[in-house]
C-alpha cells in the first residue's frame, strides 16, 4: 500500500546476486501462512491435516523425534563414558592407530581408545545444544529487529533493513566463520553466538515482511477503526498473526545451524575440549586418520546429514502446508 | 438549511470540501474525493451510495484518518461535535475512534483477528475507552453479544472467529462497533459479503440498533436496496463528487441526475416483466472526465449536451437536496 516495501529489493535483469537470491527466498516464505481464505487457526488445523498424510514431513519427524530422544537420554544410554579410555591398550600409533569393532564396543574406538558409539551418541547432545540455541537467539534477534521495522516503518525500517541486507549479501558460513574467529578461546558458545548472529538477519526480513502484510490488513485497521492503542496492534494484532513463517523458517534454521556447527568446529572453531564430544569436532579429529580409518569421519558425517536432513524434510514440508501458492 | 424540517437539528458530523488525493512519487496525482460536503444529524441515517471507485470509502477512511501516513493528502473539515476531525492529533483521533465515531467494515471475517476470541475483542474495546478490567467487561460483552442476537453469547466469548457463521461474525463487529455506544457509526458495505437472507437480517438489525440507540449512520452502499429501506438522506456520489441529495422519498420518486436514474433503473423490480432487461449504466468509470473541466459523468450520460464536456456542473441545491446536473431529469428547477 505504501512505499515502504520497495527500496530494499533493486531488480536487475542479469542473473540475480546471491544476496538478492537469498532475500527472494525470505520474501516469498514471509507470506505463507497467511493466506485470506483460511486463516488462523482453522489453516493450522487444515495444514496438519495436510502434513499428517505427507510421508516427507512423517519422515522428518521420525528422524527429528528420534534425534532429540536420543540427545536426551544418551548419557544413560551411552554403554561407556565417552571421556574414558577403554581400549587405550589397544592403540598402536603405527600398526593399529584406531582399534577397529569389537564385542562390547560395536563401532571400534578412536585414536585414544575412547568408545566411538558412546562419543557418538552423546555427541548428539552438543549438536542440539548449539542447533537449539544458536537457532534460539537468532529468531530472538530477529523478533526484535523485525518487529522493530515492521511497526515503527519510517527511518528505522530502513536503517534496520539496509543492515540486514548486507548481512544477507554475505555467504553465511563465511560470516559464521568470521565471527567465530574473534572469539579469544573458542567454546560452544562462539559456535553458538556466530551462528545465531548469521540467523538473525533471516529471521528480521522475514518478521518484517509479514508483519508489513499484516500492517495492511483487514483486521488491523478494523482495530485501528476502534481506537486500538498503537503498542496493542502490533503486540496482539500483528505479531501473533505474523508468526507462522517465523516459525517454518526456525525448523530450517535448526538444519542450518547443525550443519554449520559441524563446518565452524571441524575447522577448530569449535569446543577444543574433547571431554564434551561434539559430531563437527569427532570429524575434525578423524581427518589424520582418513585413508586408514574412514569410519572415523564416515559415522559423525552421517549423523549430521541425517540430523540436518530429518530437520530439513520437516521444515520444507511445513512451508509446503502453509504456503498457499505451493498448495496441489 | 433552516427551512426543511431534517435540518432541524444542529448537524452532528458537517463535512466539509473534503479532498483526498493519492501521490506516490512517479506518479501521476489521483483526487478520490473531489470537494464532498455533507451533514450528518444526531440520530440520522445518511447513505453514501455509488458505483466501486467512486470514493466511498476513502471518504470514510479520511473522516476517521485511518488513510495510511503517507502517499495521500487530505484536506477541507470534518466538523464533528465542534472539533475539526480531520485536524485532530493522531492520539486525539484514537480516543475518539471506537468511543465516539465506530466504523463496520465489508468483510466480516477478515476484519475479526483471527487468533484472538471473540470475547477477548469486544472486551478489547470497553477496555481501551471505558477503562474497565477484563473481568468487569465481560458480563457485558456478552449482553452485547446477545444484544446483537448472537444465541449463547457466553459460549460464544470463547469462540474464535473462524468457528462463527458469516453473519454471526458480522454480528460480533457491530457488537465491537457499538461497545462504547458511539455517536456515530459509519458501515462500509456491510452486507456485500454475506448471503442475501443474512444481509436483510445485518440491515434490519442495524435498523433496530440506531432507532434504539439514537445513533447516528452513515451508510455506504452501492445498493440502492439498501438505502431505500434504511436511510433518511441519500447521497449520489460520482468520481470522487456527490452528485445527487436528497430525502429518501424525494431522490427514488423524482431523480434529477441521469446517473441516479441510471442505478435506480439496475435494482432488479419484482413488479417488472418477466425477461425484462436490468439497465446498468453502460461505460464503466474508466471513461470518466476530470471533473475541473467537464461533468465526469458526461461520456456516460444518456442526457449529455455539448457544455457537459466543456465546463465543470455547479451544485444546484442546499445542504439537504441538490444537484449537479446541466440538464437534469425532468429539467431544470
Ligand atoms: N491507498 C490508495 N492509494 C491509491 N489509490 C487509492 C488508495 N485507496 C483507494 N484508492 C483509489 O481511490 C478510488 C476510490 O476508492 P474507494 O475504495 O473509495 O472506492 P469505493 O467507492 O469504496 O469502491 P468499492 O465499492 O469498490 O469499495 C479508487 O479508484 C481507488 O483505486
Ligand atoms: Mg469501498
Amino acid at each position: 500500500m505504501t512505499d515502504r516495501a520497495s527500496g530494499t529489493t533493486d531488480e536487475s535483469p542479469r542473473r540475480p546476486s546471491y544476496g538478492q537470491r537469498r532475500r527472494a527466498r525470505i520474501d516469498a516464505l514471509a507470506t505463507a501462512g497467511t493466506v485470506d481464505d483460511q486463516p488462523g487457526v482453522s489453516l493450522i488445523r487444515s495444514a496438519w491435516l495436510r502434513l499428517r498424510r505427507n510421508p516427507v514431513f512423517l519422515i522428518g519427524l521420525a528422524i527429528t523425534v528420534v534425534f532429540v530422544v536420543l540427545a536426551l537420554v544418551s548419557p544413560w544410554l551411552a554403554p561407556w563414558d565417552p571421556t574414558a579410555r577403554p581400549l587405550l591398550d589397544q592403540v598402536r600409533p603405527q600398526s593399529n592407530p584406531v582399534p577397529g569393532p569389537e564385542p562390547g564396543h560395536p563401532l571400534g574406538a578412536d585414536d585414544r581408545g575412547r568408545d566411538l558409539l558412546s562419543r557418538l551418541l552423546v555427541g548428539s547432545r552438543q549438536t542440539l545444544i548449539v542447533g537449539v540455541f544458536a537457532t534460539l537467539f537468532g529468531l530472538l534477534g530477529g523478533l526484535v529487529l523485525g518487529t522493530l521495522a515492521g511497526a515503527m516503518g519510517g527511518w528505522v525500517d530502513s536503517l534496520v533493513m539496509r543492515v540486514v541486507d548486507v548481512m544477507l549479501s554475505i555467504p553465511s558460513l563465511l560470516l559464521a566463520f568470521t565471527i567465530a574467529s574473534l572469539a579469544r578461546s573458542p567454546s560452544q558458545w562462539t559456535l553458538i553466538v556466530a551462528i545465531a548472529v548469521v540467523q538473525v538477519p533471516i529471521f528480521a526480513r522475514l518478521l518484517r515482511g509479514s508483519m508489513l502484510a499484516q500492517r495492511s490488513s483487514d483486521h488491523v485497521l478494523a482495530a485501528r477503526s476502534l481506537g486500538v492503542k498503537p503498542r496493542a496492534i502490533v503486540f496482539r494484532h500483528m505479531l501473533p498473526n505474523a508468526l507462522g513463517p517465523v516459525i517454518v523458517q526456525a525448523t530450517l534454521s535448526l538444519a542450518v545451524a547443525i550443519i554449520d556447527a559441524a563446518a565452524l568446529s571441524f575447522l577448530g572453531l569449535g569446543n577444543p575440549d574433547q571431554r564434551q564430544p561434539e559430531w563437527g569436532q569427532m570429524l575434525g579429529l578423524a581427518q589424520r586418520y582418513i585413508s586408514e580409518a574412514p569410519h572415523l569421519a564416515f559415522y559423525p558425517a552421517g549423523c549430521i546429514i541425517v540430523v540436518a536432513l530429518g530437520f530439513t524434510l520437516m521444515g520444507e514440508s511445513l512451508r509446503e502446508a502453509l504456503d498457499p501458492k505451493s498448495r496441489r | 438549511m433552516t427551512h426543511h424540517p431534517m435540518g432541524s437539528a444542529e448537524p452532528l458530523l458537517a463535512v466539509r470540501d473534503l479532498r483526498v488525493t493519492f501521490q506516490r512519487h512517479g506518479e501521476k496525482a489521483f483526487r478520490a474525493v473531489d470537494g464532498v460536503s455533507f451533514d450528518v444529524r444526531p440520530g440520522q441515517t445518511v447513505g453514501l451510495v455509488g458505483e466501486s471507485g467512486c470514493g466511498k470509502s476513502v471518504t470514510s477512511l479520511a473522516i476517521m484518518g485511518l488513510l495510511p501516513k503517507r502517499g495521500n493528502r487530505v484536506e477541507g473539515t470534518a466538523i464533528f461535535d465542534g472539533e475539526d476531525l480531520l485536524s485532530l492529533s493522531p492520539s486525539a483521533m484514537r480516543d475518539r475512534r471506537g468511543a465516539d465515531i465506530a466504523m463496520i467494515f465489508q468483510d466480516p471475517l477478515s476484519s475479526l483477528n483471527p487468533v484472538v476470541t471473540i470475547g477477548r475483542q469486544v472486551t478489547e474495546v470497553m477496555e481501551r475507552h471505558q477503562g474497565l478490567s477484563r473481568k468487569d467487561a465481560t458480563p457485558k460483552a456478552a449482553e452485547l453479544l446477545e444484544r446483537v442476537g448472537i444465541p449463547d453469547p457466553r459460549a460464544r466469548l470463547i469462540n474464535y472467529p473462524h468457528q462463527l457463521s458469516g453473519g454471526m461474525r458480522q454480528r460480533a463487529l457491530i457488537a465491537m462497533a457499538l461497545a462504547c455506544n458511539p455517536r456515530l457509526l459509519i458501515a462500509d458495505e456491510p452486507t456485500t459479503a454475506l448471503d442475501v437472507t443474512i444481509q436483510a437480517q445485518i440491515l434490519a438489525l442495524l435498523k433496530e440498533l440506531v432507532v434504539d440507540t439514537g445513533t447516528a449512520l452513515v451508510m455506504i452502499t452501492h445498493d440502492l436496496g439498501v438505502v431505500a429501506g434504511l436511510c433518511d438522506e441519500v447521497n449520489v456520489l460520482y468520481g470522487g463528487k456527490i452528485v445527487e441529495r436528497g430525502g429518501r422519498h424525494g431522490l427514488f420518486q423524482r431523480p434529477r441526475h441521469p446517473y441516479t436514474v441510471g442505478l435506480l433503473n439496475s435494482i432488479p423490480r419484482l413488479d417488472a416483466p418477466r425477461g425484462e432487461k436490468l439497465s446498468p449504466v453502460p461505460g464503466s468509470v474508466a471513461d470518466n472526465l476530470p471533473w475541473d473541466s467537464a461533468c465526469a459523468f458526461a461520456p456516460r450520460c444518456p442526457n449529455v449536451l455539448d457544455v457537459c464536456t466543456q465546463e465543470q456542473p455547479g451544485w444546484d441545491g442546499d445542504q439537504v437536496v441538490g444537484y449537479r446536473c446541466f440538464n437534469p431529469m425532468g429539467g431544470p428547477r
